[in-house]
């Protein structure tokens, strides 16, 4: 196999790092609209740390991400 | 690949003035003339903007006071008690982060948060500057923040050395988050920046993509800068409080 086609090879591969941030994401935000629609009183408590959940579940997605724009361009 | 795509050309260094003293490269590039930017920004906002203190705020004037009670309140809810005085390193930190964000937002900027180098400095800032409050305060004691309490002594053996390696792992999954939330983001743009050329008419589908994807990444910065300064305010309170 030659250079070029592994490295579109790993690409690939690394992008399947997204799917643990897909559900990651999904699973942050079920869970704030079903506590808020069991008790809509705790929004403004629980909202900050629903964020703050999806930019981490979504930074571990992109670590895949950036390897896979770093296999591409740079090597 | 037909096209010439080179999505990393923005991230490039360039010097613009060229200054080397003593066996040092010190010349001011592109990123140091960002950040002097980005620090102007915040002062005109928070100096010029905060000058003539209206009773009933203008638009800048509110902004100003909107991010001062956003972090006085982040401070305040995550830090717990006695970090009022870490305030303004935690109000530095955010603004500078967010300002450096958004302006790497405006096309042909340059976005500084995007090289790992920088936000390792300010991840490195933050966790050398807590480790050194913590043992002020605490001591010897402050070792007891590696000891989870209540547990059997055969599981501490496991326990500690994983309290240790997520304590010092720290600066890094900290930097790693901001930079590669950057580089990943404007890479994307810059890929379907990419696909519009050459392609006539049908260039308006990726147009369409990368006007959404702006609102994403305007998402994406601001809850970046977000998350790294309640990261600094969480790993404060673990310094102040030791659980």
């Amino acid at each position: 196999m030659d250079l070029a086609s592994a490295k579109m090879i790993g690409a690939g591969l690394a992008c399947i790092a997204l799917v643990g941030a897909g559900v990651g994401i999904g699973n942050v935000f079920s869970s704030l609209i079903a506590a808020v629609a069991r008790n809509p009183a705790a929004q403004p408590q629980v909202q900050p740390f629903a964020f703050l959940g999806f930019a981490l579940a979504e930074a571990t997605g992109l670590f895949g991400l950036a390897v896979a724009f770093l296999i591409l361009f740079v090597f | 690949m037909a096209l010439e795509i080179k999505p990393l050309e923005q991230f490039e260094v360039e010097r613009i003035i060229p200054l080397h003293i003593g066996g040092f490269d010190v010349s001011f590039t592109n990123s140091a003339l960002f950040m002097a930017i980005a620090v102007v920004v915040i002062v005109l906002l928070t100096v010029v903007a905060t000058r003539r203190e209206a009773l009933v705020p203008g638009r800048l004037q509110s902004l100003a006071e909107l991010s001062y009670e956003f972090v006085a309140d982040m401070v305040d809810t995550n830090a717990g008690h006695g970090a009022e005085p870490y305030f303004p390193f935690v109000f530095t930190l955010f603004m500078f982060i967010l300002a450096c964000n958004l302006l790497g937002l405006v096309p042909y900027s340059f976005t500084v948060t995007s090289h790992i180098i920088v936000t390792f400095a300010l991840a490195m800032l933050v966790f050398v500057g807590v480790t050194i409050i913590g043992i002020v305060k605490h001591g010897v004691h402050f070792l007891r923040l590696f000891v989870p309490s209540g547990v059997p002594a055969i599981l501490l053996l496991l326990l500690v050395p994983i309290e240790l390696l997520s304590y010092f792992i720290r600066p890094f999954t900290l930097s790693i988050r901001l930079f590669a939330n950057m580089l990943a983001g404007h890479t994307m743009l810059g890929i379907f920046g990419g696909f519009a050329a050459g392609v006539g008419l049908f260039a308006l589908f990726p147009v369409a993509i990368n006007i959404a994807l702006v609102g994403l990444e305007l998402l994406v910065a601001a809850l970046q800068a977000y998350v790294f300064a309640i990261l600094a305010c969480l790993y404060l309170r673990d310094a102040l409080h030791l659980h």
